[in-house]
């Protein structure tokens, strides 16, 4: 099944209204992020990752860790709609026993590793591509980062152990969206220049508008340069899709009121209606 | 590490010195990588101290060199236990459970990952070298993290044992390993099992429930209270957690008073551990923690260290006795 940039960005929209739903039943979520980093889960699981629920069990299948694990609204979102398991699940999210807890736990299938304290997912996942290397298998290993947590040093712990151990089936993404709780990220620690910085670790770059499906495709799916980690710096927008989330530090885990959700949904329906005259 | 005295009572007691712990467990590891590929060894420029440059040297596509960063060691080694492989990561102890407490917390144990850590050189195993290198905390902070095994080896055959539980097991196993060389408490063939203290020595006066390098110095107490008539029972309580609370209440049961002996700070260890059982099922005797106290401590060797606080032969048949004196 191969979707086409218009059915991805169809599914996006969908993917947004229900993660958004989501949050707002639940009553807690990070939904800045979530909606910043939607588009590239969604070209991960449907274009990228060599992983599905039946595969999910085998020793060969491409790994996703999410190291900015408070964005768990927006993977809940895709696991469900891959089929990981039954979107009604998610009506229990940080409910009294579920097992949908607010940040990814192996619990859930789809699930690789417990993630939600920042700094964690690169380190896991320079073992697992390791692990990759050392067997000969080919399977890929891919993390998802956020701005705030570059300032955690154990990320470049592991960025300089990718480099020297040649890791070329590691995938590092970040979520560029500039924003963490506090404010502008320039502001709060300044990590810029950040694909400078990479490279001189040793890690091949690729910067792309993390909202573009094509460009995150081609990111995600060339194939990488010999012996190197890759980098793919994706510019994105923190609460992208609903225009009054969009560039607000404030909305990073800010509930909507149902005032607030049915606006955002209109514009989200108002984007499907735009995206299917599009000839 | 003896006293003449202690040295002359481990004599009588026909004990033979074995090699250091980390000896045991770096020749124990290397036999089993060479028939389990999936086994490795994880080192943060520590396969000095863990005595691994041999295993390096034989296996070397089974170790990986991370370098001084502990919290990637352990990042690292949950990802490749994620993946099918067995790690041992293994960095002096110290270092290993403050600098990266958090990965050991989430990677490993709420993750659930079958990957073993590894403290080496532990408690004062580095002496003169001061609190940066001591690790009296280790136990305490890992006790109270859900979902880890901590298991603290007396001598060589414990050692052995537990790191071939730790290759076997299928959840997370913290092994806590000191550098001195010790005698064999155990008649070859003796059985571990991982949450079962063993006996040492029987007897119904007093109880010394030891863990780890202060197991050898509470039997040659024992050894002493008995030439004064006292008969001591001494335990090897090797696992820390799960704790093996029934041997703990028998001993608190049957024995006129309790004494725990730890190369740990007097918080949070196994002295604490055995209270909590003890009180919560009703057994109340003259209880004592013998460890580190709550003070900066003292400068000296690993020895020099334990006889200041009375972990030996002399300090803890007295501590027996004045319990007795005392009641």
């Amino acid at each position: 099944m191969t979707l086409s940039d218009v059915e991805l960005q169809l599914k996006a929209i969908a993917l947004r209204r229900g993660m958004l739903r989501l949050i707002v039943h639940a009553g807690a979520g990070h939904i800045g992020g979530g909606l910043s980093c939607m588009d590239i889960l969604n070209v991960l699981y449907n274009r990228v990752l060599q992983v599905s629920p039946e595969t999910f069990a085998e020793p060969e299948h491409d790994r996703y860790v999410q190291s900015k694990g408070h964005c768990v609204e927006a993977l809940y979102a895709v696991l469900a709609d891959r089929g990981f398991f039954p979107s009604s699940d998610l009506n229990t999210v940080c409910r009294y026993q579920s097992p949908y807890v607010g940040h990814p736990t192996r619990h859930i299938p789809g699930i690789e590793m417990n993630t939600g304290a920042l700094g964690h997912g690169l380190p896991i996942c320079v073992g697992m591509a390791l692990a990759g290397k050392r067997e000969g298998a080919a399977y890929r290993v891919f993390t998802l980062l956020g701005d705030g947590e570059l300032a955690e040093g154990s990320n470049w712990e592991a960025a300089l152990a990718a480099a020297h151990y040649q890791l070329d089936n590691l995938t590092a993404i970040l979520d560029h969206n500039s924003l963490q709780i506090t404010g502008p990220t320039r502001e709060v620690m300044s990590h810029e220049p950040l694909a400078d910085k990479w490279r001189a670790f040793g890690w091949s770059v690729r910067t792309v508008n993390g909202h573009d499906y094509a460009e995150l495709t081609r990111a995600l799916s060339d194939p990488p340069a010999p012996g190197q980690p890759t980098f793919v710096l994706a510019n994105t927008v923190k609460g992208k899709g609903v225009s009054f989330m969009e560039n607000l530090a404030s909305w990073h885990h800010r509930v909507p009121s149902e005032a607030e959700l049915t606006a955002a949904l209109t514009e989200l329906a108002a984007a499907e209606r735009r995206l299917r005259a599009t000839p | 590490m003896f006293s003449p005295a202690a040295q002359a009572m481990a004599e009588r007691l026909g004990l033979t010195l074995g090699r250091a712990n980390v000896d045991e467990f770096a020749a124990t590891l290397e036999q089993l990588g060479r028939t389990d590929p999936n086994l490795l060894v994880v080192t943060s420029d520590s396969r000095g101290s863990g005595k691994l440059a041999p295993f390096g040297q034989a296996l070397p596509r089974q170790l990986v060199e991370v370098g001084i960063a502990e919290q990637n060691l352990v990042g690292i080694t949950a990802g490749l236990a994620a993946c099918g492989k067995k790690p041992f990561g293994v960095s002096p102890s110290c270092f290993l459970t403050a600098r990266a407490l958090e990965q050991i917390k989430n990677d490993v144990c709420y993750s659930d990952v079958p990957a073993v850590l590894v403290g080496l050189s532990a408690g004062v195993s580095y002496g003169a070298l001061g609190t940066t290198h001591h690790s009296l905390h280790d136990l305490a902070v890992l006790r109270a993290i859900h979902n880890l095994a901590i298991i603290v080896p007396a001598d060589n055959l414990e050692t052995r044992e537990a790191v071939r539980f730790a290759a076997a097991a299928a959840r997370p196993v913290f092994l806590r390993l000191g550098k001195a060389p010790l005698f064999d408490l155990h008649a070859p063939g003796t059985r571990f099992a991982a949450g079962q203290a063993i006996t040492l020595r029987d007897g119904g006066e007093v109880a010394l429930i030891a863990t780890g390098e202060t197991v050898i110095h509470a039997l040659l107490a024992a050894a002493r209270l008995a030439e004064r008539g006292l008969a001591a029972r001494v335990l090897s309580l090797h696992t820390i957690k799960p704790l093996d609370t029934e041997a703990v209440l028998k001993a608190g049961r049957e024995c006129r008073a309790v004494i725990t002996v730890e190369e740990h700070l007097v918080h949070g260890g196994l002295g604490e551990a055995c209270a909590a059982v003890l009180l919560q099922a009703g057994v109340s005797k003259p209880f004592r923690i013998v460890g580190i106290p709550d003070e900066e401590t003292v400068t000296g060797s690993q020895a020099d260290i334990f006889r200041h606080y009375g972990v030996s032969m002399e300090g803890l048949s007295e501590l027996a006795v004045s319990l007795f004196t005392v009641a």
